[in-house]
């Protein structure tokens, strides 16, 4: 089968205007980009449209609007549990990133690490903040990429060349690799929220026209459910014994909402924002983005009822991708090929401005706490925006390389150990803008987070549910809220005790969280 | 230890608790009827369920801006 022309051309076409909004973004409210507050924070000069945006594309990226439905798809109703979570973590935006916001402002920090660094006055609390992070953020990079390949394969655009070591690599992939990796290096975060901009504009309109056309296609909602099975509906009920898959449920949401604003991009994001208000109004607007999450998860059931998987054309992309192609080819086999062809650009950019971002977050995080504080401490600005640059290049070159190379299933795996491991940060950071706890009693706390939350992880064959017995009830556990009441528990406890020891220094005061 | 200025506690801070409720107590809306319009009460009742989130916010932004004068 061959691309269709008209899909390809509406493609194409929007895809190049990106790129070049991208490249000439450098010149947006300009700033000297040899500094790395201005490559890689915008300056700090985003109001509350601009920082809706970024925070929008950043949060709900490509990714998410493939495997959220693909999930729906495969396991009907616990897939939903991304609603939860995406809603539920914007109260704890508002009450506590504006404090984040305010200190980073007055002390000139650029990443959740740093603030760690200042409060605390410990460079290995601070290190083990900053590696974090990057572990958490590399594979969520590489999963963009994997986003990207499949709306290539859904358009028929599987150009590929041979390359010794590499074996075969798509050359839309490659274009799409060289277009991301040469606006972030020029543009920085300003490249990034212009294509942002354009990006949810295309999602919102993609959103609205298939919840509406899809359906009445289909004969109505009623009809869309009526094709999934009974027993994937609901959440299975609980025994006596076992709180069953409801209590997996609340427990993914909960752990997830508070990793979510843990990650680095997503800190990246909030700084860049002009003022603290800023962030506190967009708690209230940005769960519009949920709203069109929670209608893109229903996407699945709609593939569903399209019967999308046993039509011959698709056979070849389910066998690929799995029922990560289940959106993919809902569009091209329910809608018009323009409208098509719109929905994967949609998908495409929603790939390259989370990509971005990650990597310039990856690029801070590398420069401000391993290279300034442990290889060059006299480095001037300039170098350290040069630092932060080529570090971006080189994470998104290793997620290429990654994807490529490795089976996309260690990409997933890797995706969802590092939303475990993000949220053992939690205590030194959230806790840490209200709490002032002992950074060895932190450190201590997160060894013991990391290293259960990996074994349970591990233990249960690369699965983010663990099955915790307690006085003989089954209790079906999100890992990474386990670790992170492990970590809680042995940071408080241990922090009277370090307390009479070493307590480092708190370079903040009261006033500059407020 | 040099604790946070912990700000006045306002009983229209509780307000934000309502929605983990709705939504993290399961067995509340792990069910189908009733119905609206073909959609089951489980996906229903957490679409709304967003959006009263994000309503839920808003009167703690103004006792905030009040404050703030």
């Amino acid at each position: 089968m061959s691309a269709n022309p008209v899909t390809l051309g509406v493609f194409l076409l929007l895809f190049v205007a990106v790129a070049l909004i991208g490249l000439f973004g450098s010149r947006w409210r300009a700033g000297d980009l040899s500094q790395l507050h201005e490559w890689g924070l915008g300056g700090r000069s985003f109001g509350t449209l601009i920082t809706w945006f970024l925070l929008g594309g950043d949060l709900y990226t490509a990714y998410t609007f493939i495997a959220v439905p693909a999930l729906m798809y495969g396991a009907g109703a616990p897939g939903f549990f991304a609603v939860p979570y995406a809603a539920l973590m914007y109260p704890v935006l508002f009450l506590a990133f504006p404090k984040l916001w305010s200190v980073a402002h007055k002390h000139g920090y650029v990443t959740a690490a740093d603030f760690v660094n200042g409060r605390y006055g410990h460079r290995g609390l601070a290190l083990a903040v900053a590696v974090t992070g990057l572990i958490a953020v590399m594979p969520y990079i590489a999963l963009q990429l994997v986003g990207m390949q499949v709306v290539i394969a859904a358009l028929n655009l599987n150009y590929v060349v041979q390359i010794p070591l590499l074996g075969s690599v798509s050359i839309p992939l490659m274009i799409a690799f060289i277009v991301l990796a040469s606006f972030t290096y020029i543009s920085g975060l300003r490249g990034t929220a212009l294509i942002a901009v354009v990006k949810d504009i295309l999602v919102y309109i993609t959103v609205l026209a298939a919840i509406i056309v899809i359906p009445a296609k289909l004969g109505g909602y009623g009809a869309v459910f009526g094709a999934v099975d009974k027993e994937l509906l609901l959440l299975p009920k609980g025994t006596p014994d076992n709180l069953g898959p409801g209590f997996a449920y609340a427990t993914l949401a909960l752990g997830s909402l508070l990793a979510l604003f843990l990650y680095p991009h997503s800190v990246t994001g909030l700084l860049s924002s002009s003022s603290r208000n800023v962030i506190r109004r967009n708690a209230i607007v940005l769960p519009a983005y949920s709203v069109a999450l929670a209608l893109i998860a229903l996407l699945g059931y709609m593939a569903l009822a399209a019967g999308v998987k046993s039509l011959p054309q698709y056979a070849e992309g389910f066998a690929s991708f799995g029922n990560n192609f289940a959106v993919p080819a809902l569009f091209s086999h329910m809608c018009p090929a323009w409208f098509a062809g719109l929905a994967s650009a949609a998908i495409a950019i929603g790939a390259l401005m989370p990509a971005s971002m990650m990597a310039i977050a990856c690029g801070n995080l590398f420069t401000r706490n391993i290279f300034k504080t442990f290889i060059a401490p006299d480095c001037k600005p300039a170098t350290e925006a040069k630092v932060a640059k080529l570090v971006a290049f080189a994470v998104k070159l290793g997620a290429l390389l990654f994807v490529l190379g490795l089976k996309v299933d260690y990409a997933i795996q890797l995706q969802l150990l590092g939303g475990i491991l993000i949220c053992q940060t939690l205590p030194a950071v959230l806790v840490g803008l209200y709490v002032r706890l002992n950074p060895w009693a932190l450190l201590t706390g997160i060894a013991a987070g990391v290293g259960v939350g990996t074994w349970m992880f591990v233990d249960m064959g690369f699965k983010t549910t663990y099955p915790l017995h307690l006085f003989g009830v089954t209790v079906p556990c999100y890992a990474a809220v386990l670790a992170l009441l492990l970590n809680l528990v042995v940071s408080f406890a241990l922090t009277p005790l370090f307390n009479g020891m070493a307590r480092g220094t708190d370079e903040t005061v009261a006033e500059d969280y407020v | 230890m040099n604790g946070k200025p912990r700000g006045k506690f306002h009983p229209v801070y509780l307000i934000l608790l309502i929605p983990y409720v709705a939504f993290l107590w399961v067995p509340l809306y792990n069910r189908i009827e009733p119905e609206i319009f073909g959609i089951p009460f489980f996906y229903w009742w957490q679409l709304l369920w967003i959006v009263l989130t994000a309503l839920s916010i808003v009167p703690v932004y103004l006792y905030q801006e009040s404050q703030d004068k």
